[in-house]
């Protein structure tokens, strides 16, 4: 591949632009003249912002908060209950890498497999459906996890009609009301907030106007490369330093304003909104995406019968009470202060979601002794 | 400790990372006794019993990979040279012999069996290591999956170089493009539809290092190589063994274009990627030009560089310089995963 | 959410496409794309579908983009000092 040619330069990862984006961004700060957060509510987001380093060049007094935009770690341990127990059941489950090890209110996926049930690793949901196709004594099911981008391809299956035997269970979630979640915490003090660029590539940026409008917080939507990132939030420092609550699209070559307009037409055919609980959170309203009941025959939940009575710990609900998740995200506590951290929320317990993201908060915490700073080593 | 697992064995304790070593360090260790040399409680590649002036290495290792054909080996290659290599790692780079114990699945198919032993051939012929005994094993079916090898080897090393030498200031070379095993592996293991230059390194490296040794002598000090855990996972050992922080610079890191694009669709980091033919050499400064060259010269390390360097500060600790920023590298925690998020 | 990666298509047989990443070929469907797709197009893949068409010309826009976003911030003139001080600091790193 010839260095002109464009596909390579989709990597934006130029060393000089990004120095020269951090600077912009320390003035930018620096000329706001107090401390000020941001969020972003996209896991992959803070893949990105972890795999590059890019906290280590953020200024003092900016801080970049994780918001609950993982939507593995906010799925809920009755939620993975229910795929723990058809998996043990005899169903066939199909699942996303990153759901394997993600525990149930007492066992993951992983430790289901361990006790003889069939679960199996899948990249698409196409494949899932053609496991069901060549098993076809077997019920499949296909945990269907993540936001509404992935909500999309579970969608466009469902549309093509897959075998007798193949079943959905939703557990997607829609990122929009998880920023309305973290907008009406009346503690908040979240300035700005950086949009998921590829749910926003389905959604559009639109959507977004009435929120900025409402919360008076600018919004911008950014892509993943690191210097989509660091200008994204150059853009939005600039923003609240002129106290203008608008949306900008810095992610252009994916993002329009009415967004993919035959997606969200798939997406909303087979898929609803509904209130769910979210780990660590709480209810959020219209957080859940549930299949339409015109649907039933693909749903799992209404055709098959799933008991989690015996993959279930009776006690995870008292001890959820304890989490202060929500807090952490919005970064009005820290890790120490939250009765369950280390004792029993841990890595390989988690009971919110913070501890379950490799980036989680309370995970970093626990695995560095704290937020590591960088900044000077070696 | 864990709580999710239970007392049962989960397939977390095989992959090489932070679970394994808690079972070995929790179960196994008990097994250890005083030896003159290297023994089981130093966990390293192999063990190193001195006899005479000499030290005589000892290594063994189970094969358990699937699928047992893949683009670039086979099982058979794995095994001669996973063993080969390791017996490298200390230092003994001239096996005295191999042994090959083989325990098959009822109904295996015999060609399938030529064909793993012509592999094993080929590659001994390679590394100048012979195979002298071994055991055959049948189970019925459904007792084993299909095969299990197991090859140990023997050799006499002058100097035995561990994976706990690196001090400050020592600089580490990797002897080649990394990820190449595993995510070949990957591409075929879950269905993944990636076509593409995809192929195992996996190759006998005791010659090359032979090279690095002759290269640096002493100034060689700690060696391992990258097998499942990546090299995430031997900067994790060396650093926490020799309580020396690392610095990686990411830049440096050889990766070929095939692995990078493959990784980043499965959202893996080509760290934390086995390897099957390559070697990570802590050398101390003042020879790393030299042993590199001595490195490059061989036909396996043409890719070689420096990417890293070891510290005083935050021992234990690998830190990943980004060239955009930095991080730390953790320990790699059970088997790979694509991942969609 | 979530991983997205863009490719080049170089064949498409009704819903399916098949997209080069640096090398290693995938094949994506595209039930969901939000334009029609030719061979030569750049796409945006998520769990082997494509999300977006990503027209060519967006790359220079993007990259105008951030400078856009620079010079509003007054730093365009210091990508020229920050060329100068990276080449200091890579003599550095050598000279170390």
């Amino acid at each position: 591949m010839s260095a002109a040619d464009p596909f390579k330069e989709l990597k934006f990862r130029d060393p000089e632009r990004a120095r020269a984006l951090a600077d912009a961004l320390r003035r930018n700060v620096e000329a706001i003249g107090r401390p000020v957060s941001v969020m972003h509510v996209c896991g992959s987001h803070e893949q990105a912002i972890a795999r590059f380093g890019l906290r280590a060049v953020l200024p003092d007094g900016l801080d970049l908060i994780m918001g609950p935009g993982c939507p593995v770690c906010v799925t809920d341990g009755p939620e993975v209950d229910e795929a723990v127990a058809l998996a043990l059941g005899g169903a066939r489950v199909c699942t996303y890498g990153d759901m394997l090890r993600l525990p149930g209110t007492r066992l993951s996926l992983a430790d289901a497999q361990g006790e003889g049930g069939q679960v199996d690793v899948v990249y698409s949901v196409a494949q899932a459906a053609e496991i069901a196709g060549r098993h076809p004594h077997q019920e499949v099911v296909f945990l269907a996890s993540g936001f509404e981008t992935t909500a999309v391809a579970t969608a466009a299956i469902a549309l093509t009609e897959p075998p007798r035997n193949f079943s959905i269970l939703s557990v997607h979630k829609y990122v929009p009301a998880a920023m309305e979640v973290v907008a009406e915490s009346p503690e908040t003090d979240i300035e700005g907030y950086l949009a998921a660029g590829h749910a926003a590539t389905i959604t559009g940026w639109g959507i977004f106007e009435p929120f900025a409008a409402r919360t008076g917080c600018p919004v911008v939507v950014a892509g993943f490369e690191p210097l989509d990132i660091l200008a994204a939030v150059v853009k939005l420092t600039e923003l609240m330093k002129e106290r203008r609550p608008e949306v900008f699209n810095a992610y252009p070559r994916c993002v329009t304003k009415e967004g993919n307009l035959p997606a969200q037409k798939t997406l909303w055919k087979v898929f609803e909104q509904r209130d769910g609980v979210w780990r660590g959170i709480a209810t959020v309203r219209g957080g859940n995406l549930d299949l339409r009941p015109e649907w039933s025959r693909l749903d799992a939940r209404r055709r098959l019968p799933i008991d989690t009575s015996a993959v279930r710990d009776a006690s995870a609900a008292a001890e959820a009470k304890g989490c202060i998740c929500g807090a952490i995200m919005l970064g009005l506590a820290t890790p120490t202060e939250c009765s369950l951290y280390g004792k029993q929320c841990l890595p390989e317990s988690p009971v919110g979601a913070c501890m379950v993201s490799s980036e989680g908060t309370c995970r970093i915490w626990h695995t560095y002794g704290g937020v590591p700073d960088l900044r000077n080593v070696g | 400790m864990d709580k999710g697992g239970g007392l049962k064995i989960g397939l977390k304790h095989g992959s090489g990372g932070r679970a394994m070593r808690q079972l070995i360090e929790e179960v196994f260790l008990s097994l250890a006794s005083p030896v003159d040399g290297i023994g089981l409680s130093a966990l390293d590649d192999g063990a190193a019993i001195r006899v005479g002036d000499r030290w005589l290495v000892i290594t063994t290792d189970s094969h358990v990979v699937h699928p047992i054909f893949f683009p670039g080996g086979d099982i058979g290659r794995i095994s001669v040279s996973g063993t080969v290599n390791d017996l490298a790692m200390m230092g003994a780079t001239e096996p005295l012999g191999l042994t090959c114990a083989v325990i098959l699945e009822e109904g295996f198919p015999r060609e399938a069996l030529e064909r793993i032993v012509a592999s094993m051939r080929e590659t001994a012929r390679e590394a100048n290591a012979p195979v002298v005994t071994g055991d055959t094993k049948v189970m019925g079916k459904g007792e084993v999956d299909g095969i299990v090898l197991n090859t140990a080897g023997v050799a006499f090393a002058d100097r035995v170089v561990s994976d706990a030498g690196l001090a400050a200031g020592d600089v580490l070379i990797v002897t080649g493009t990394i990820g190449d095993h595993g995510m070949a592996i990957m591409a075929r293991r879950h269905d993944l539809g990636l076509e593409g230059d995809l192929r195992s390194d996996v190759a006998p490296v005791n010659g090359l290092v032979r090279a690095a040794l002759a290269a640096g002598g002493e100034d060689v000090v700690a060696m391992k190589d990258p097998t499942r855990g990546g090299v995430a996972g031997v900067l994790h050992e060396m650093a926490h063994k020799a309580r020396v922080g690392i610095v990686v610079e990411e830049r440096k890191v050889p990766v070929r274009d095939e692995v990078r694009a493959a990784a980043e669709i499965v959202g893996i980091d080509p760290l934390l990627v086995a390897n099957e033919g390559k070697a990570v050499i802590g050398v101390r400064a003042r020879s790393a030009e030299q042993v590199l060259a001595a490195i490059r010269a061989h036909p396996l390390g043409r890719n070689a560089a420096v990417f890293a360097h070891a510290i005083a500060e935050r021992p234990g600790s690998v830190i990943l310089d980004t060239g955009l920023g930095r991080r730390l590298l953790a320990e790699p925690e059970g088997e790979l995963l694509p991942r969609i998020c | 959410m979530c991983l997205g990666v863009p490719g080049k298509v170089v064949a498409i047989d009704g819903l399916k496409a098949t997209v080069d990443f640096f090398g290693v070929r995938k094949e994506l469907r595209l039930d969901i794309v939000d334009e029609p797709v030719t061979v030569g197009d750049y796409v945006l893949n998520h769990v082997g579908f494509a999300i977006r068409r990503i027209p060519p010309e967006e790359v220079q826009e993007t990259l105008a983009l951030f400078d856009q976003i620079l010079e509003i911030s007054g730093a365009k003139d210091d990508l020229m000092a920050a060329d100068v001080r990276g080449e200091i600091a890579a003599g550095k790193d050598k000279a170390s």
